[in-house]
């Protein structure tokens, strides 16, 4: 049995606690009295995978065995999470071709023959051949890609259609394949408890015509947090979607969860407590330091997004959507749930080197704001950790720099968008129609790989909670002009970033630094 | 004797100012004033300039604009093709306000008078050729012919003098009345503005035509001016680099100001179309707008407007040009790559675009310095001869310094 998390309070024999800031990492000294919240030790993994995953398809929740689902002459639609989970990248194989082989399995026991494959991106950017190969395995990558195994593709008007309207006038348009199957079968990853559920196919399946009933301002604003799904208007609207396609599409679910185990063996120290490091994990991280520091740009960030998560598989759960997914989430907070007494008046995180959309790319300045003002600010239930009106310090080096491929859209909001206004309100109503449906991003989102020309606002409206809920916003070692641009202050070093956060605070304010990795879903009591 | 600011020929400093303003380009921002320093320009104390020819009338020149023509001569850009239809050692100095010091015809001695420096057949006592003919003095075909020693301006001549001096020599046919309220900080802005005039007309904007000005030091300023005043010019986008530029360009007319760094892609956001990534140079439209100006007179300018208009589109060299640049988009695109040079005089019976008899741009200007209020500020910065490199080096930076028009007050100091 793994220890529960836990919330350190720093004293004199607290050593220097690692803070991750991109592609890099540092060992920081915080003041005395600075409460640290830690995640549960990592969970152990299951032993034997593919049997967990043959029981969870023959023991499902809510719904008949797989197997009994299948028939001759049905059409069946495989649908899986996306390049953007979990994160970092798992090592191989990868959970979701284990769990797409069994289902391969019994579907061609069954004599199904009318099987596709998409990847569920919604927006994102389109998965490459080696992306979707590396995915689902050689033998169903060469079994099914081209012609069967997809993107989804949320501007492909003719292969797109309105299952309903929900209750509150929500249209939910999905992938038309999809929702004219027989059955869909989502294959999930699940690695905090804003994903899997009916997000799954309610959002990885849809267009922007759908999408923008919750990607937007108001919803994000009342999303307290978005991880914390009863208290997330944006999971209400998710359930409410769902509800509509259960009355027209049949989808079973398979979700899994992933461990605390986010990094390599050769940089395990990430996954310790600082005060249980061994000899060795001291030695790894002077040479991790070292070489990083030496490594030249493009190599540093080619070993970080290399550095293949070796996650034990907690959990695999199959059923109806709706049955399912409460497995899910108990299985999360069994991994990330902390409990934190009251909040203070500063939080503290580290932003490491990965998001969801910058896998295989460039962590730009916006998805910066996002990791970390939308990310890892909503990593709790009931309260932030932060004081209304407090400060949030985070730790990214922030340059100004983009994949001119992956965020075309991106550097144009940016440069034209950022410089005018930072209101999320405003950004929304001025400019959200002309980047949704600028024909040059629909064009690049089709045909290259590049995020729908909406998605750089998708990720400041994820951000909008904490910037209405923090009284000032720091970046240690970030770009100067980037962050201006962002609208946040930057400074050298954490104490010149507390000594900036006096003016908002005081004197004496109280400290949390949100430790991660792995990560943990603060309790706020 | 009178004294002037002369240009001689110095191949050595020639190169001098060409290189060390190469380094300035690459952000060293003494470079631009050591150029000035060491280009071949030198205070002197000449003869006044003496008239005789018929028509020619004595100028004491009361304010002279530096003009980012002057400037790419003393840097050493200005392109080796103009060097035929220049007579040294001349004084620079064409946009000048002057008084005349000696009566001409339906021009009393006193007077104050701007100066159209195109020196067409009229100055130069030849028979009148078919450009001048036609109202078309600024292409006159007799430039280097006649009374006068090549030159293909006031300031560029050896024989007339120029605004950067106590004396100069301007044909009647040059001159135009300053109205009494117009005071010479604007008046000296009216040969730019007819040059402004004069690009706008030959660009032809349509109603309701897309533009980009590329460029919002005076040329591309006033250019944003014309074009609200002589087209139906819909959208006019400008890029500029200093707030101060950004300010004056919106006063002026202009649409939205764009920063140097990303005008294609912003222009893409505006005007719609592709953006397309060439292995080397920098970035294309397919799409854009529907005319651009280059203002700046460098290659990057003009760069900027042919990879950012249309196909179809126009674009119009109004800065002088110098430097290579590459000329795909022009064949590519099928773009209409209009030249425009000084200003035209024009025909008694006003434009004719069907004949391409251009429209008296110096009238117009004229009319237009002493109505538009924005103007009043432009020149900002006026230096005494004896503080040329000071001047120079101040024009080099006007954009930096917060300045758009420095000029010479040759009687001060």
């Amino acid at each position: 049995m793994g220890r529960p998390g836990f919330v350190l309070e720093v004293d004199e024999r607290t050593p220097a606690l690692l803070v991750n800031e991109g592609e890099g990492a540092r060992l920081e000294r915080f003041p005395l009295g600075t409460r640290v919240i830690y995640p549960p030790d990592s969970l152990p993994g299951i032993r034997d995978v593919r049997a967990a995953i043959r029981h969870a398809l023959l023991h499902p929740h809510g719904d008949d065995p797989l197997p009994a689902l299948l028939r001759p002459g049905m059409r069946l639609t495989v649908v899986f999470d996306d390049i953007s989970l979990p994160l970092p990248q798992m090592r191989t194989p990868d959970m979701r071709q284990l769990v797409i082989e069994q289902v391969l399995e019994y579907a061609a026991a069954a004599g199904v023959d009318d099987v596709e494959l998409l990847a569920a991106n919604a927006l994102h950017r389109r998965m490459t051949a080696a992306e979707l190969r590396r995915t689902v395995g050689d033998r169903v990558f060469r079994s099914f890609f081209p012609g069967h195994l997809k993107n989804h593709d949320a501007e492909d008007r003719a292969n797109l259609t309105e299952v309903g309207t929900t209750r509150h006038g929500e249209v939910v348009e999905i992938n038309r394949r999809a929702a004219e199957s027989d059955l869909i079968v989502y294959v999930n990853i699940t690695l905090t408890g804003m994903s899997g559920g009916s997000k799954s196919v309610a959002v990885g399946l849809a267009s922007y015509r759908s999408l923008r009933h919750h990607h937007n301002v108001h919803t994000l604003r009342h999303s307290r947090s978005f991880n914390d799904p009863p208290k997330s208007a944006m999971h209400h609207s998710y359930d409410r979607m769902a509800g509509v396609l259960a009355d027209n599409v049949r989808v079973f679910t398979v979700e899994s969860t992933v461990n605390g185990d986010s990094y390599p063996p050769q940089v395990g120290f990430m996954n310790r407590r600082e005060w249980e490091w061994s000899a060795a994990d001291q030695a790894s991280y002077l040479a991790f330091r070292k070489l990083n520091g030496m490594a030249p740009a493009k190599l540093r960030r080619q070993m970080w997004q290399r550095s293949y998560a070796p996650y034990g598989i907690t959990g695999v759960h199959a059923g109806a959507p709706a049955d399912v997914h409460p497995y899910t989430l108990a299985a999360v907070h069994r991994q990330q749930l902390t409990e934190v007494d009251g909040q203070s008046d500063i939080g503290v995180w580290g932003l490491p080197f990965i998001c969801p959309y910058n896998v295989n790319s460039v962590m730009n300045p916006v998805l910066v704001m996002s990791l970390g003002l939308g990310y890892l600010f909503n990593l709790y239930r009931n309260k932030p950790i932060v004081r209304q009106g407090g400060v949030g310090i985070f730790y990214h080096p922030m340059p100004a720099e983009f994949h001119p491929v992956h965020h075309p859209s991106y550097i144009d909001f940016y440069e034209s968008v950022l410089s005018r206004t930072k209101d999320p309100a405003l950004i929304e109503e001025k400019y959200e129609e002309q980047f949704a449906t600028d024909p040059w991003y629909t064009h690049l989102y089709r045909t290259s790989h590049a995020y729908h020309g909406v998605h750089p606002l998708y990720m400041w409206y994820w951000g909008a909670h904490a910037l209405q809920h923090l009284g000032d916003v720091i970046f240690v070692g970030a770009d100067r002009g980037a962050a201006a641009r962002l609208g946040f202050r930057t400074a050298s070093t954490l104490g010149d970033a507390l000594e900036m956060a006096r003016e908002t605070v005081g004197s004496s304010p109280s400290i949390t630094y949100h430790h991660s990795p792995p990560l943990a879903l603060a309790d706020v009591r | 004797m009178s004294q002037a600011l002369e240009y001689y020929r110095s191949p050595a400093r020639y190169l001098a100012a060409r290189g060390l303003a190469a380094a300035g380009a690459g952000g060293g921002r003494l470079a631009g004033a050591v150029a000035g320093s060491v280009s071949p320009l030198r205070l002197v104390d000449r003869p006044a300039v003496r008239s005789g020819a018929p028509g020619m009338v004595r100028l004491r020149p009361l304010l002279s604009g530096i003009c980012g023509s002057d400037l790419a001569l003393l840097g050493g850009h200005a392109s080796p093709y103009l060097t035929a239809l220049a007579s040294t050692p001349f004084v620079p100095g064409h946009e000048i306000v002057a008084e005349t010091l000696e009566e001409a015809p339906g021009l009393p001695a006193g007077s104050r008078v701007v100066v159209d420096p195109v020196l067409p057949c009229a100055a130069r006592d030849t028979p009148v050729c078919a450009e001048c003919r036609a109202g078309r003095q600024n292409r006159c075909g007799h430039i280097t012919a006649g009374a006068l020693r090549a030159g293909l301006q006031t300031g560029f001549c050896a024989d007339t003098g120029g605004g950067w001096s106590r004396s100069a020599l301007a044909h009647v046919s040059q001159l135009h009345v300053v109205p009494e309220g117009l005071p010479d900080r604007q008046a000296v802005l009216v040969e730019p503005l007819a040059c402004a005039v004069h690009a706008v007309r030959r660009a032809a904007v349509a109603p309701g035509a897309s533009v980009l000005v590329v460029g919002a030091g005076t040329v591309g300023l006033l250019t944003v001016l014309a074009l609200r005043e002589f087209t139906a010019a819909g959208p006019v986008y400008v890029v500029a680099k200093h707030a101060h530029q950004r300010a004056l360009a919106e006063a002026l007319g202009a649409t939205e100001t764009l920063a140097p760094r990303h005008v294609a892609r912003t222009l893409r956001m505006l005007t719609g179309g592709s953006l397309e990534h060439p292995d080397l140079g920098g970035d294309f439209l397919l799409g854009g707008v529907d005319v651009g100006f280059d203002c700046t007179g460098g290659a990057a300018g003009l760069d900027t407007a042919l990879r950012t208009v249309r196909a179809g589109g126009t674009v119009v060299m109004s800065g002088m040009p110098s430097g290579a640049v590459d000329l795909a988009p022009v064949w590519f695109r099928e773009l209409h790559l209009v030249g425009t040079y000084a200003s035209a005089a024009g025909l008694p019976g006003g434009a004719d675009a069907r004949q391409d008899v251009p429209g008296p741009d110096f009238p117009e200007a004229l009319r237009l310095a002493g109505r538009v209020a924005a103007l009043a500020g432009f020149v900002d910065a006026v230096y005494p001869l004896s503080r040329w490199r000071e001047a120079i080096g101040h024009a080099l930076a006007a954009g930096r310094l917060g300045s758009v028009k420095v000029a010479f007050d040759p009687n001060r100091g």
